[in-house]
């Protein structure tokens, strides 16, 4: 059974042009142990489907769908209920550690209150968990590090402490929304390292968003594209990238470097991504695809099984040449 | 610099801010229509009456010999003696100012109890009825002048309802603290509306904060959130604010001291100018600026306690 669900989730931003639908009946499920990877670029509602699973968005955002946590609507369930879930047993890290870190408070206290809110150990016991968790997202001189600001730490050491507070009240969940987007590659590459270690010794699941598909490939099981407000292929990774059957994932894959075939050309993807305040009727990608035909500007593809465990939503799924391996 | 470097740094400003005041002090006594001597002999001085008491004031020596007096004067607490009562006027402003510094304490108490839950409210309701209505009436508190609310509590809780005195200041603290519930509501009426929409504001800013949206995400209980995350960052603008008004709620001061016949500071002031008692003028002013000056520094301490970046 999957730890979580989510069934034709909808956000409607209300704008003064207008509603922007930037998430449009997007349906998937995590399993236990699980790393999901999300991938879209800006603006494809990848990070608002995120922080719609815990209910983050703001009042302007109207959310329709479910999304169930072991069986329990996390959007229909008392307040009280879903702050437990919240930090409790679905953690979120965020893309940017200095504005997400709270500059005003030492990093200490910012783990304490998790474990405030979600455990019964007394101060002592917390202060020790704190030390505990520093340390165990790589962070050196914990006990110092821990009566200090946001401001002293560098930013992959930020991000490491955000990991840390999402850790505390050891989740089974951790949504983590474009984690490494701010940090040099450098850093990224120990930060993805760090989570995979901790997902596979703390037996997490792990939704992980990102616009990098080289990301994608290094860490995750199965992946998801989405592409304005709507996904277009769910698969493993290795399916996906070896046979991608949606017309978008083929194009992103050409167009990125390294993870295509050797000393292959990169190629662009023409075009601007579509607007999502002006929704079309068929295929969003249709203007920039070379598939096009023309049922796809007329009638919006659904999303089918392509192969066991594989969806997409393209036409020319059967027309798309097979990438080499 | 080190957060503790900092602080002597402040400390220390402390010192040429109090000699500045005392130039300005000097200075602005010195530059007043008429001299002290004519002023307390009056028209009937003969030459050598003015002469003594020039010389016995000390006025015949260079300024720069009187200055050296004037401080020297200052910090041994002798600053002369009152013209109009007839006392040292150290001894009139130990009694006076208390008055006045209760007054201005129940002021900002009173306007922040209401500031900063009204503030909550209206910012977590922006744009909504209660927003409005809160704003509406802090905009008539605000566009109100100060003898006029004065007037007007006074005439409906004093007069018609009897629930206040009309005046005075009473004998123990208690006592103190009914006399100046009515002014100091009307003192601290547009200070609140000034606090109320500037931590509006401020909470508007952060409410929409990552580190709000993450505290969130972190499960932690609404009023932990609002207390510390929302209120505290928010506070950090308000708090200067807070101590630059200080400096107007004294002026302010004056005028409900006068309306509400409060024996204070204020009042003083106001029948000392009258009086042409210009060592009360001078004393009074150089208090009254200590008085600022240790505001501002309160105020800046209190904002390194709330924000860790101040100073590093």
């Amino acid at each position: 059974m999957s730890l979580l669900d989510v069934v034709d989730l909808r956000v409607t931003f209300s704008t003064p042009r207008g509603p922007v639908h930037a998430v449009d009946g997007v349906s998937f499920c995590v399993a236990s142990g699980e790393v999901l990877g999300i991938v879209g670029e800006s603006g494809s509602g990848k990070s608002v489907t995120l922080r719609a699973i815990p209910k983050l968005l703001h009042a302007n955002a109207a959310v329709t769908g479910t999304v169930r946590w072991r069986g329990a609507d996390l959007h229909t369930m008392p307040a009280e209920d879903l702050r437990r879930v919240r930090g409790g047993q679905i953690a979120t890290v965020f893309q940017e550690p200095m504005s997400a870190l709270n500059p005003v408070l030492p990093i200490g206290l910012q783990i304490d209150e998790v474990l405030t809110a979600h455990t019964t150990l007394d101060t002592a016991a917390r202060r020790r968990r704190a030390v505990e968790l520093l340390g165990l997202v790589g962070i050196a001189s914990p006990t110092t590090r821990l009566d200090q600001f946001p401001h002293e730490f560098s930013g992959g050491m930020r991000q490491r402490a955000m990991i840390a507070i999402a850790l505390a009240a050891a989740p089974a969940l951790l949504l983590a929304d474009e984690p490494t987007t701010a940090l040099d590659v450098t850093i990224q590459d120990q930060i993805l390292k760090l989570l995979l270690r901790l997902v596979a010794d703390l037996g997490m699941s792990l939704v992980l968003v990102t616009h990098d598909l080289g990301v994608i490939a290094e860490t995750c099981d199965r992946v998801a594209v989405m592409y304005a407000g709507r996904l277009c292929e769910t698969g493993s990774v290795h399916n996906v990238f070896l046979r991608p059957q949606h017309a978008y994932t083929h194009a992103l894959l050409r167009s990125m470097p390294g993870e295509g075939a050797a000393r292959a050309m990169l190629v662009p993807i023409p075009g601007q991504p579509p607007r999502i305040d002006r929704p079309t009727a068929g295929c969003a990608f249709a203007p920039r695809c070379s598939f096009v035909e023309d049922l796809c500007t007329t009638t919006r593809p659904p999303l089918i099984d392509v192969a066991p465990q594989h969806r997409s939503a393209c036409y020319a799924a059967a027309r798309l040449p097979v990438r080499a391996a | 610099m080190s957060r503790g470097a900092w602080l002597l740094a402040r400390l220390a400003q402390i010192v040429p801010t109090f000699l500045l005041i005392g130039i300005a002090v000097f200075v602005l006594a010195r530059l007043l229509p008429g001299n002290a001597v004519m002023a307390m002999l009056g028209e009937r001085g003969t030459d050598e009456m003015v002469a003594r008491l020039t010389a016995s004031l000390g006025l015949d020596k260079s300024i720069f010999a009187q200055f050296v007096a004037f401080l020297e004067g200052v910090a041994s607490g002798r600053l002369g003696d009152s013209l109009a009562f007839r006392i040292p006027v150290t001894r009139l402003i130990a009694e006076r100012l208390p008055v006045t510094m209760l007054l201005t304490g129940l002021a900002v108490a009173f306007a922040l109890a209401a500031a900063v839950p009204l503030a909550f409210v209206a910012a977590l309701n922006a744009n909504r009825w209660p927003d409005l209505l809160i704003r509406a009436i802090f905009q008539v508190g605000l566009s109100s002048p100060i003898f006029y609310v004065g007037l007007v509590l006074l005439t409906v809780f004093a007069a018609w309802l009897r629930l206040f005195p009309v005046g005075g200041y009473g004998d123990t603290m208690w006592e103190h603290i009914y006399h100046l519930f009515l002014p100091a509501i009307t003192l601290g009426l547009s200070f609140a509306a000034i606090v109320m929409r500037n931590l509006r504001a401020a909470i508007l800013g952060v409410i929409n904060a990552e580190y709000v949206d993450f505290a969130r995400a972190k499960g932690l209980r609404g009023s932990v959130i609002l207390l510390r995350h929302v209120l505290r960052n928010a506070l950090i603008a308000t708090v200067t604010l807070v101590g630059l008004e200080i400096g107007s709620l004294l002026g302010g001061a004056v005028i409900t001291e006068t309306v509400f016949a409060v024996p204070g500071v204020g009042r003083l002031m106001v029948d000392s100018i009258f009086a042409r008692d210009y060592p009360v003028i001078q004393a009074l002013t150089l208090a009254l600026a200590v008085f600022v000056s240790l505001a501002f520094l309160l105020t800046d301490l209190v904002q390194m306690w709330l924000d860790p970046r101040v100073g590093r």
